[in-house]
């Protein structure tokens, strides 16, 4: 009884602590359930890391309302962004985003300007892998070009929906080699590991979360990692910077909300996704799917999302997309 | 019916052409270079095959080989149905704006009472239940919450007390 | 025998009073959750999930067996009693089971379902046990061209039965088609029919809203019309005789159940087909190898039988990609699949040598929840068809409001709510007209799994179209699929000659 009081008594302390340090943050509350706008729609990495949020949030009592999660994945989230639009002013809704926030108002106009929407936190950086089918030849970077060249542009690479993220990198691949491949687009990461398992395609740029499963079991193989240093969990698997070739992509994981929403509120989910990303759970998660916990909020995380839409914006010009 | 047949043939002609117009935004055709078709070919094609056979349908009507007979509409109930259309859009229309809570409400009261010209008991029984069942099995139970409009503040104490 | 004490201390587990509670509870609800219309096995699943952390592992894993399967029962409530179909997979369940319903036959009807089920349910769990690891394997050869083929086959096998006007079939099917391809066109990455520039576009359109118009207020205001200035009530009664001599019905139709169980799970199992081709094939068997094919669609039990032991069974085959591949094949098992790397599991070929206790004990909480659900699922039915017996005007009334809620609850947008009255209406119109509404349903829902794997097919293989004769497999489907097609028209021309030698 003396025990848990006394635990009880530090974590009340500790939350008083953390709560003067920003001090609007304790004063605002969500006074009716948070709407988590997905996206992308149910099953998808995005949808699965968004639910992962939701339940570490119940679990750890994050909020005292229950955050709900929505997909709205229509148009590459062009759906999502649209709605997020109208929603301005609202406090009780946020949006988990991946690269297609700033892909989609590029690809196709739909009358959203990122810059408007209120950035609330980056939870973490996807990483991408060049994979194979671990019955092929292929061992290094260079047999894997040279097997390209040798195809003739036949040569099958699966990724997610064209103008997605891994169609990017294929196309970052391409023009860094010097080769063409045909590109097949999937409905999803997982489906697009399974084909590569099965011997329908020849490579893939799959997360690394979508392709575990395979590799442990040793259906696939990891080439290249699209990273500056080498990921944790493939500490064998060389980078593209290692191999002389300056290739990285991420796939970044935040949370936005609407424009105007109350200062007070930004604070309170600030604060929520901060303990988020400090709890255990978070953490080990992170570094079982080799995912980077790097954690950026407000203005620096502004700065981020516009440098990343110029550096899209370069990249999908220079792929020639304007069909 | 023979006139109902043509109109419906018709305006399913209409749509045809509709949707193969939109569908043009994108490429209708066998495209070499991707290999297959186009994004646009399978609705623009598909809509062209509803479209020549809505046209079939059309000539066989107009040549008089059918063998319907009698009125499309009955026309003793048609009044009802249409009432029914009508309240229909108007609840869905009032939905978002006042929210459900009152907007299903009434259309229960109109439907059993008016419609159906049952007692008030009933009436009250079940637009009082319906509401109840609606919140706490859709909002309480598996967290789907439904639009508010207007009514929102009157809810907030309400979840407070639930979640 | 390794396996069998993994099975044994999985029963322990799950039968414990506990968990017993757990599974009584889980199924009820997800039989009431499958019965609302709009609302399927995903929307259980989700709600549950975030509790899994609450209770210990092992309960939450037969919680969730327990709404999953609660949830595949109560599917039919709402396909056989109401003629909506509540998810993709009861789709087939309508076409005999609201004639059955409307015969006054509708309890007779939910036995047949709730007997077909667990069928369903115990060969596929049965197979899972015998075979699992060995049948991933043929999962991992479905490719693009496999799965057009298979799709292609299911088509056919409706295709082939229809007995409607043929133009308007036609119509039909390649509006259901078109319909299909509203939204974002995944090859090429670009927006396509986008009706009026609405953002709700951008999904497409969703299979449940068109069944929730068409087969639910098209249905409503198609009755309200023929019922005249008399309501009639559906007359049905249930008593206990009756469930018994409904049971002895059901012993007639081993055949059909063992059948539609078998092409259930192997089809199920595949990840991109899932549990409505399986139902579709299922129901379609059942009719060609029928004595008198022509009592189909008219209220014939074995129509009710085939496609809920079909669906059923792929359910519980769909489990075998997601835990030995990893590879969701239905957003229900997209969100278990979530689950599972939030309990720190790696779902994927080493799932079964790492963590057997897990797996067994699934396996196992699937047999305890698939008993518990057919015994909750009979001792239900006589709330569910009185039900049925409320004046009609007050029945209208609430199934209307269901499908508004019900079609707001999955997408949340009030868009799709104003296309469930748009479909009621059209339906309507269409249906008076003589149109059937079946055909147009299924191609929607195997539109856009139809389009996407011949287009990938054709972009693999650089635009090759005999690419799909040129695999064993896909072949294989191909010529059943061109079997299936060529059966009616065989039938009919010699019905011809024999109407001619007479």
């Amino acid at each position: 009884m003396n025990y848990t009081f006394a635990r009880r008594l530090i974590s009340v302390a500790a939350v008083a602590v953390l709560a003067a340090t920003p001090l609007v943050a304790e004063e605002w509350k969500p006074e009716k359930p948070v709407e988590m706008v997905i996206m992308a729609g149910q099953g998808g990495g995005a949808d699965r890391l968004a639910r992962l949020f939701q339940s570490i949030i119940q679990k750890e009592n994050l909020s005292n309302m229950p955050v709900l999660p929505v997909n709205k994945g229509g148009g590459s989230g062009a759906e999502a962004l649209r709605y997020l639009k109208d929603k301005s002013g609202d406090n009780h809704v946020i949006m988990a985003t991946l690269n297609s926030y700033y892909t989609t108002p590029l690809r196709t106009d739909i009358g959203v300007n990122i810059e408007d929407f209120t950035p609330i936190a980056r939870m973490a950086l996807d990483t991408f892998v060049l994979w194979v089918n671990a019955d092929s030849d292929i061992q290094t970077l260079d047999d894997y070009v040279a097997a390209v060249k040798a195809s003739g542009g036949a040569w099958k690479m699966g990724g997610t929906g064209t103008g997605q993220e891994d169609s990017l990198v294929t196309a970052m691949l391409e023009k860094e080699f010097g080769i063409k491949v045909t590109y097949v687009p999937f409905s999803g990461g997982g489906d697009v590991a399974r084909n590569l398992v099965g011997g329908h395609i020849d490579s893939s740029v799959n997360n690394p979360s979508e392709a575990l499963g395979f590799y442990q079991a040793n259906k696939l193989r990891p080439i290249a990692a699209f990273t500056p240093t080498r990921i944790a969990a493939f500490p064998d698997t060389p980078t593209m910077g290692e191999l002389g070739h300056d290739l990285v992509y991420w796939m970044q994981r935040s949370f936005v909300a609407p424009k105007d929403m109350a200062p007070e509120a930004v604070a309170f989910y600030t604060s929520m996704f901060e303990k988020l990303n400090a709890s255990q759970e978070w953490q080990t998660y992170t570094a079982e799917k080799a995912l980077l916990a790097e954690f950026l909020t407000g203005d620096a995380l502004q700065a981020y999302f516009l440098e990343e839409r110029a550096k899209h914006d370069a990249l999908l010009k220079s792929m020639g997309e304007g069909s | 019916m023979l006139i109902a047949d043509r109109l419906i043939a018709a305006a399913i002609m209409a749509m045809s052409a509709y949707f193969m117009w939109h569908a043009t935004v994108l490429p209708i055709g066998w495209n070499g270079m991707t290999g297959g078709p186009g994004g646009g070919a399978f609705p623009f094609w598909l809509s062209a095959i509803m479209f020549v056979a809505a046209g079939a349908i059309l000539v066989r009507s107009l040549r008089g080989k059918s063998d319907y007979a009698g009125d499309f509409f009955d026309p003793e109930t048609l009044r009802s149905v249409v009432m029914v259309i009508i309240a229909l859009f108007v609840t869905i229309a009032l939905m978002p704006w006042v929210g459900t809570y009152i907007a299903l409400p009434l259309f229960l009261i109109w439907y059993i009472k008016i419609f159906g010209r049952h007692g008030w008991v009933l009436t009250l029984c079940l637009t009082i239940g319906t509401p109840l069942f609606l919140f706490f099995f859709f909002e309480v139970t598996l967290k789907i919450l439904l639009p508010k409009g207007l009514t929102e503040p009157f809810f907030v104490p309400l979840y407070a007390m639930f979640f | 025998m390794e396996l069998f004490g993994h099975m044994m201390d999985g029963f322990a587990t799950s039968l414990s009073p506990f968990n017993l509670m757990i599974v009584i509870l889980g199924v009820t609800a997800g039989l009431f959750i499958g019965a609302m219309p709009g609302l399927g096995s995903v929307n259980g699943v989700a709600i549950v999930l975030p509790l899994t952390f609450i209770v210990p592992p092992s309960s939450a894993i037969i919680l969730l067996a327990a709404i999953y399967y609660g949830a595949m029962y109560g599917g039919a409530i709402s396909s056989i009693l109401l003629g909506i179909p509540g998810a993709s997979t009861a789709v087939a369940t309508t076409f005999d089971g609201r004639p059955m319903a409307q015969q006054g036959k509708a309890g007779l009807a939910l036995i047949a379902a709730a007997v077909a089920s667990f069928v369903g349910g115990t060969i596929s769990v049965i197979l899972f046990t015998l075979f699992a690891a060995p049948l991933a394997d043929i999962a991992l050869a479905f490719g693009p061209p496999e799965e057009f083929a298979l799709v292609l086959m299911a088509f056919t096998t409706f295709v082939g039965l229809g007995g409607d006007d043929v133009l308007k079939t036609i119509i039909m099917i390649c509006l259901g088609l078109a319909l299909s391809t509203v939204g974002l066109d995944l090859i090429s990455g670009q927006p396509r029919l986008i009706f009026f520039d609405q953002p709700g576009f951008y999904s497409g359109i969703s299979f449940l809203v068109l069944a929730i118009g068409a087969y639910g207020v098209g249905e409503i205001l198609y009755t309200i019309e023929t019922s005249k200035s008399a309501p009639s009530v559906t007359p049905a009664r249930l008593t206990f005789r009756e469930l018994g001599a409904g049971l002895r019905e059901m012993n007639k139709l081993w055949r059909t159940m063992s059948f539609g169980s078998f092409i259930g799970f192997f089809v199920g199992m595949l990840p991109a087909a899932g549990a409505t081709p399986a139902a579709l094939m299922a129901y379609g068997l059942a009719k060609v190898t029928s004595k008198n094919p022509d009592s189909f669609g008219k209220g014939n039990i074995e129509g009710v039988a085939a496609p809920e032991t079909a669906n059923n069974a792929a359910s519980t085959g769909s489990l075998l990609p997601m835990l030995t591949l990893g590879i969701p094949g239905s957003p229900t098992t997209a969100l278990l699949l979530g689950g599972m790397v939030m309990w720190g599991l790696v779902p994927g070929p080493m799932l079964f040598i790492e963590q057997p206790d897990f797996v067994w004990g699934l396996i196992s909480s699937l047999y305890t929840a698939n008993f518990a659900a057919v015994i909750v699922n009979l001792a239900l039915i006589p709330v569910f068809v009185w039900a049925l017996r409320m004046p009609f005007t007050v029945l209208c009334a609430l199934v209307l409001i269901l499908c508004i809620v019900g079609g707001f609850a999955p997408s949340q947008k009030m868009h799709d709510v104003w296309l469930i009255a748009g479909f009621g209406v059209g339906g309507y119109f269409l249906r008076k007209a003589d149109y059937p509404m079946a055909p147009l349903v299924l191609a929607l829902v195997l539109g856009p799994l139809m389009e996407k794997s011949f287009r990938q097919t054709l972009i693999a293989e650089q635009g090759n179209v005999f690419a799909f004769l040129e695999r064993p497999l896909s072949a294989s489907f191909i010529a059943i699929s061109a079997v299936f097609f060529l059966l009616p028209l065989l039938k009919y021309t010699r019905s011809l000659s024999c109407a001619k030698a007479a």
